[in-house]
């Protein structure tokens, strides 16, 4: 079913060394249109590999192509059509939303009509319009959070990479920032995220990948992964464990 | 060892910690600089002792019978270093008021706050006489070296200072606090900090302008008038000046009296500190909505929108304007010298052109590390689709625009007097903040813009760069205004500093 949909994000043979191996050799693939979700302990290398394909962190090694576009030799054609947002909202509290994005969307050079009549939709789905011209340095972390998300909308990336978005965030903002990217989605946007809360991973997730030791351990959709452990009936939680354990016990 | 709990055991703590945070501003985190940094400072002292030599060596046979003009240009030059010295300490207790830090940990714990905080205060006392007694050490070695060891006393009276220093700024930021609100307390208590170790120098700048119409102190100290109005040499108001010239009795009399006064301001103000923390701690900020000029997206390139966000950032922080702009308060005695010149019609520019100039870059070391350094949203602007290299073109180009706008109005009256002198204004003054800038990126690190006030302590070797190649540009700038080819000697010091800089600055990784 893959082999139709046009390739999103691949990385071959992925590589990044700081006092020891953080990623190691990892080959990824993700197609248009799909809701990926990176899992992993602390220290597996999902944040480096992240950072690496937004374009933060240099590779030690290896290539990476988004939308076909090659991002080591290309970056500024990959970040184009590309978005990043970490758990850790960074904005510019003397900025309001509206001229956040007005930033984002200069940096990005959208076309002001467009970006401006993006920026009034993001503020509504997200609920930020009481707030759209208050300063930010008032906001509380969920409101930081859902403006650095629009600030990532606002140029209408093909790519969303998010690590750890909903941490922090109470349950009315984690599930606005879910449906807006379940939204993305469904207009053929793809994302890839990471998260420690894996009843988001089981829900909202096309498929899975399991890092550990900055190695891909497995793949695939739930019931792949849960076939693969080799007991079916099982939450991601036991699948999870029993992949990391299976990989600690290899290593 | 100490019992947990106790104040030896605090204070073994928090020297760990001090010791530890003076390691890694040393090496910054790296023990392959440490070898590096080693070489820095030995160049450094070198650097400094031969400098002091050049500025003290013919005070050395000053003794205690010396005449009442020794005894004012000393104590004077004990109270220009003591505001210096009470503006830091007033920053550091500012800083230990507002850092959250450990605050919870401390306040949750079984062990008594007031041991904690008085041992915190200590500290930052320790912190002051510290860089006190490291930054006079030349001079006093130099003094020592040629006028003999009576000399050496000088360390206890620097040490002194010290302490009487933290005590008033303990007693200064506790008075701001109880009158103003924990609010508004740090951004007054560090304008006054700021004004305290600036006024004293501009007052005697002003007084200089006025009575012999250059910017030396020099010529306010001796003036007849002053020299007349002063206490006579027996009074207790020597006894600082008379202590430096190793009098035993008022050197014991001067570091006795200092400690018990930081003795008394650590037991009073330690019991309320806790409370004072914790309401800095819960102070939030003021929802601001913000009026927008126009209606709609502005057409923009990136480069554009990435300088008008500096613009806009510093525009809207007054602590950071006043923090950045406290620079132009040294300003002030050229621009009274300028109006003077003009008034009287006499040549001041060799003393003019490089104080302007030394502003200049100090002013922009200070944005520059704004611009480079504290970019809130590091993420954003690195994953934008723009080369890093415009982006670094579009901040630098953000503060020469700052600089452009402050140092204009300047170059423009000097334009009407003289067009040369203008010109070697303009050439110092892109020099000047052209290297602070250079000497910024080289030092870049990732930071928070509220961070700005710890821009000094994070890197001092950027500090100590950034200030003497101000000072190589402006005396560049002096000697050329005074049309002698000497100026390619400090031109040259200048450019080495920049090599050296780049010799020592952390390499760039991805």
């Amino acid at each position: 079913m893959n082999a139709s949909r046009p390739i999103a994000l691949s990385t071959r043979a992925l590589s990044k060394r700081f006092d020891r191996p953080a990623v190691d050799n990892l080959d990824l693939t993700i197609y248009g249109g799909e809701f990926y979700c990176l899992l992993g302990p602390n220290g597996a290398g999902k944040t480096t590999t992240l950072r690496m394909v937004a374009g933060l962190l240099r590779p030690g090694g290896g290539g990476i192509s988004i939308d076909g576009i090659d991002a080591l030799a290309d970056p500024v054609a990959a970040k184009q059509i590309t978005a990043w947002l970490s758990d850790e909202p960074m904005i510019y509290d003397k900025l309001t939303p509206y001229e956040y994005l007005e930033f984002v969307a200069g940096l990005w050079r959208i076309d002001t009509k467009a970006a401006e009549a993006r920026t009034r939709e993001l503020i509504g789905w997200l609920g930020l319009e009481r707030q759209a011209h208050e300063r930010c340095e008032s906001f509380s972390k969920g409101t930081r959070q859902k403006v650095a998300l629009a600030g990532a909308l606002v140029h209408d990336p093909k790519l969303i990479i998010l690590d750890e978005p909903l941490t922090g965030l109470d349950a009315g903002s984690a599930r606005q920032v879910k449906n807006v990217l379940r939204e993305r989605v469904a207009d053929g946007g793809t994302v890839i995220m990471t998260t420690h809360i894996l009843e988001v991973a089981e829900r909202m997730a096309d498929r899975i990948g399991v890092i550990a030791n900055g190695r891909l351990i497995a793949e695939g959709t739930l019931d792949e992964l849960r076939v693969k452990t080799g007991a079916a009936a099982t939450s991601l939680e036991d699948t999870f464990l029993a992949l990391v354990a299976n990989e600690s016990a290899a290593a | 060892m100490s019992a947990p709990g106790t104040l030896m055991w605090l204070a073994g703590h928090e020297a760990r910690l001090g010791w530890r945070d003076w390691t890694s501003l040393m090496t910054a985190g790296g023990r392959t600089r440490a070898r590096n940094a080693a070489i820095a400072i030995v160049l450094f002292a070198v650097f400094m002792h031969l400098f002091a030599y050049w500025i003290v060596k013919g005070y050395a046979d000053a003794s205690i019978g010396s005449d009442t003009s020794t005894l004012v240009a000393i104590t004077t030059t004990l109270l220009l270093s003591w505001s210096l010295l009470l503006s830091q300490a007033m920053e550091s207790v500012t800083r230990a008021f507002y850092a959250r830090a450990d605050l919870d940990l401390i306040l949750t714990s079984p062990v008594s706050a007031r041991k904690v905080f008085a041992v915190r205060m200590g500290r930052i006392a320790i912190g002051a006489v510290a860089i006190a007694v490291l930054l006079a050490a030349p001079f006093i070695d130099v003094l020592a070296l040629r006028g003999g060891v009576r000399w050496l006393s000088a360390y206890g009276v620097v040490a002194a200072m010290g302490a009487v220093a933290t005590a008033f700024a303990l007693a200064l930021t506790v008075a701001l606090f109880r009158l103003v609100g924990p609010k508004r307390t740090r951004l007054i208590a560090q304008i006054v900090a700021a004004v305290i170790g600036a006024a004293f120098v501009i007052g005697l700048q002003v007084m200089a302008i006025f009575s012999g119409g250059t910017l030396s102190r020099a010529t306010a100290l001796q003036s007849q008038w002053l020299l007349a109005h002063v206490p006579d040499m027996n009074s207790i108001v020597w006894w600082p000046a008379r202590a430096m010239l190793g009098d035993t009795v008022a050197l014991t009399a001067i570091i006795v009296a200092a400690a018990a006064l930081l003795g008394v301001a650590i037991a009073l103000f330690s019991a309320r500190f806790g409370d004072h923390a914790q309401a800095a701690a819960g102070v939030g900020s003021a929802t601001v909505r913000q009026r927008r000029g126009s209606l709609g997206f502005r057409r923009r390139s990136p480069q554009r929108v990435l300088r008008q966000k500096e613009w806009t950032l510093l525009i809207r922080d007054p602590w950071l304007i006043s923090q950045t702009l406290m620079q132009i308060l040294y300003l002030l005695p050229p621009a009274l010298l300028l109006w003077v010149t003009f008034r009287n019609g006499t040549d001041n520019y060799v003393v003019l052109i490089p104080v302007v100039v030394m502003a200049a870059g100090q002013l922009a070391g200070g944005l520059a590390w704004l611009s480079i350094s504290g970019e809130d949203a590091p993420d954003l602007v690195a994953t934008a689709p723009i080369l890093a290299g415009r982006v670094l073109r579009a901040k630098v180009e953000a503060v020469i625009g700052v600089i452009a706008l402050v140092f204009a109005p300047v170059i423009a009256v000097l334009c009407f007097d003289s067009v040369f002198a203008a010109l070697i204004a303009a050439l110092g003054i892109l020099g000047s903040a052209g290297a602070a800038t250079l000497i910024q990126l080289c030092f870049r690190v990732q930071a928070r813009r509220s961070q700005f006030r710890r821009r000094q302590t994070s890197s001092r070797i950027a500090t100590f760069a950034e200030a003497f190649s101000s000072i190589a540009w402006a005396a560049t700038a002096a000697m050329a205004a005074a049309l002698t080819w000497f100026a390619l000697a400090p031109a040259m010091i200048g450019l080495l500093i920049l090599a050296g800089v780049r010799w020592i600055s952390p390499p760039r990784q991805a």
